[in-house]
């Protein structure tokens, strides 16, 4: 009998085997390494990320389906895997100080953080329903641990079970969505099953739609869409202020990378009629999100109603279901991913020795204190509403755009009006920044490494609300594979 | 016939086992029950012709994972249970039985539209069960395999961390033991609301 030969190109999953060795490494490393000089495990990782992000851009262009149709390498992952890497990147550089402030500075965080971006680069790429629901485990696995990572703080604990707990039973849910996709058409591959479902003329099968419902809600959970958001603030809060980042910025862009593949290519979004279901709960989450948002004193709580608003609005790109829509979504996630991250490290850089620095009332006066941070939050805050010139509102003005063309007006009048509404709450920081007194015995925890992540945020955030183009062309090509 | 009756057997035991589990206040009853259930899976997946994975999941489960369990109660030596119910449990088990009722409604409905895929009863007849197990297992599902393992090292670690290898308490003064006052600020907040 001849041997079967699996269907391996290792290509595709270089940059996440680079990764994967570096992690690997680390935490072998990690016992070695005394207790004070952790910080040289961040060094390693970041490293790592970035020979990882060099051979990511080696790959552009290229188009490869491998391990037996588990797994694809295309424009469409490379630009989320380049993007997980920048996150994870900045979020290494800010927790640096942090974790040591915090006296969690083992070697292990990083080790995590590694692992979980590695889950998040598979996400993307995963063009079977089962590397999907893997890479999501890995992925999440990472994140629940994380989460709890203050041990000795309640509110870390109890988030990280929260995280733990809703996690887990979202993933039972999508799991078992994936179940019924499987009973229905017999294949766990996306293409195959959209192949099957075009063939057969299935369009509205029971098990198709319990399929959609489970998966959405699942989904939503991940997105942490209204009403599947209860757990976010919560969670938010209690992290360690870096992981909050992550979570807020890294696991929504891949839930969102891996919802396109998984509702355009499997469900084929644009013929069927699921868009009411959909459009039901954006409108739900942006509003819901952008008024709770309104009466918050945490600012990490206000952060997460603000992410869970924007999962609303990048919704508005899969209602869509349109090329324009699909690129919206991917130009609107960078934007959102380094506003956010963006807004974190402030918070971050007020947490001291004797200070959580998480209240908003933390923020009194600091920009009188120190103006260029008053003007660096503005950035953030402006983008976070979607003022130009910032990234946030390139990202708006696609996603309205893309409404708009495909007949879903009022959808783009309540996000125009959900924005309006966000101004007053992320204005509200600002005034409390700027009119103030300061307070007494506010240490910032500045380091040269927080300061790049700071930096490089308030740039971008800038720089790509001024000179689109190349994002903007990058997502165009990406979105090429769901013609 | 038989298969019928030994399938309603099996199935009836493994729900009753799990039943016991949940309800038991004893936890080394409600670990042996979960044997039960184990136990009468693996019989499922006989009637399946699924040999392997019956006897999979009798080492794994029966054997490892439960023994696993038992050395965590004996290590741990909890205090019996009190039962009480939880303030929210009307909706709960309202949800509970939504759900129940989908789930039976969706088995009862749901139309297989596919065919067969490519593992049929002459197939495995012909190169044995094992071997067609492991043939997928190493040619189209090695990429799951790969990453389940991952995820297998990512959980291993994490019980490692917060099982609390090497995180110090807070010092005193100096150290940020405020604890209780930020608990206090948070009370006032949700007072204010």
């Amino acid at each position: 009998m001849t041997p079967i030969m699996p269907d391996i190109q290792l290509i595709a999953i270089f940059p996440e085997s680079i990764l994967a060795i570096f992690a690997c490494a680390l935490f072998v490393m990690d016992p070695f390494i005394a207790r004070d000089k952790k910080e040289q495990l961040g060094y390693f990782s970041l490293a790592g990320l970035c020979v990882s992000g060099v051979s990511t851009l080696f790959l552009w262009g290229k188009s490869i389906s491998t391990f037996s149709g588990m797994i694809a390498l295309d424009n469409y992952a490379l630009f989320f895997k380049t993007l997980f890497l920048m996150i994870s990147a900045l979020i290494i550089l800010m927790s640096i100080r942090y974790i040591k402030i915090e006296r969690i500075n083992l070697g292990e965080y990083y080790g995590l953080i590694l692992f979980a971006t590695i889950g998040m680069m598979f996400m993307p790429s995963a063009t079977d329903l089962l590397s999907f629901y893997l890479s999501l485990e890995l992925m999440s696995m990472s994140l629940y641990v994380l989460a709890a990572f203050m041990r000795k703080d309640p509110k870390s604990i109890e988030g990280g079970i929260k995280y733990f707990l809703t996690g887990v039973f979202s993933s039972g849910l999508i799991l078992y969505g994936v179940a019924f996709l499987f009973g229905a058409t017999g294949t766990t591959n996306l293409g195959e099953i959209a192949a099957f479902l075009q063939e057969n003329g299935v369009t509205s099968s029971l098990s198709l739609i319990m399929a959609f419902v489970l998966l959405i809600t699942g989904f939503g959970f991940k997105i942490s869409a209204v009403p599947f958001h209860m757990w976010a603030p919560d969670v938010y809060e209690g992290s360690p202020t870096p992981v909050t980042a992550f979570l807020s910025a890294g696991s929504k862009a891949a839930a969102f990378s891996v919802m396109l593949r998984v509702f355009i290519n499997a469900f084929a979004l644009s013929s069927g009629n699921w868009w009411p279901v959909l459009w039901v709960i954006a409108v739900l989450t942006m509003t819901l999100g952008n008024l709770v948002a309104l009466v918050q004193t945490n600012m990490k709580r206000l952060l997460a109603y603000s992410s869970i608003a924007h999962a609303g609005y990048l919704m508005i790109g899969l209602i869509t279901a349109s090329q324009i829509g699909y690129a919206a979504i991917l130009i609107y996630l960078v934007g959102y991913v380094f506003m956010t991250l963006g807004a974190f490290t402030l918070i971050i850089l007020l947490c001291s020795a004797n200070m959580k620095g998480d209240q908003i009332s933390d923020f009194k006066g600091l920009a009188r204190t120190n103006p260029m941070l008053g003007l660096v939050f503005i950035i953030f805050a402006l983008s976070l509403i979607g003022i130009p010139p910032s990234a946030g509102f390139v990202g708006k003005l696609y996603l309205f755009n893309s409404a708009i063309q495909g007949g879903f007006y009022w959808l783009a009048i309540i996000g125009i009006l959900n924005s309006v509404v966000s101004l007053y709450y992320y204005f509200r920081v600002v005034q409390v920044m700027y009119m103030d007194e300061p307070n007494a015995g506010t240490v910032l925890s500045f380091s040269p490494t927080l300061k790049v992540a700071l930096g490089i945020t308030a740039f971008l955030t800038l720089f790509l609300g001024l000179y689109p183009e190349p994002i903007i062309k990058a997502a165009i090509d990406s979105v090429q594979i769901f013609l | 016939m038989t298969a019928q009756l030994l399938f309603f057997y099996f199935g009836g035991m493994a729900v009753a086992g799990a039943v016991v589990a949940v309800f038991t206040p004893n936890l080394v009853y409600s670990a042996l029950s979960l044997l039960m259930t184990f136990i009468h899976i693996a019989g499922i997946y006989i009637l399946l012709n699924a040999e392997f994975i019956a006897a999979v999941q009798i080492i794994v489960y029966a054997g490892a994972i439960l023994v696993t369990y038992v050395f965590v109660l004996m290590l741990f030596n909890p205090e019996q249970e009190k039962r009480y119910f939880h303030k929210q449990y009307k909706i709960g088990a309202f949800l509970g039985a939504v759900v129940l009722f989908l789930m039976v409604f969706a088995g009862f409905k749901t139309e297989i539209l596919s065919k067969g895929g490519p593992f049929t009863v002459e197939y495995v007849e012909e190169i044995g069960h094992t071997r067609a197990i492991g043939n997928a297992l190493f040619t189209d599902f090695i990429f799951p395999f790969e990453i389940a393992s991952f995820i297998l090292l990512v959980a291993m670690f994490g019980a490692i961390i917060l099982a609390g290898r090497g995180i110090k308490k807070p010092k005193g003064p100096g150290g940020r033991v405020d604890l209780s006052s930020r608990r206090k600020a948070k009370e006032a907040i949700v007072g204010e609301r």
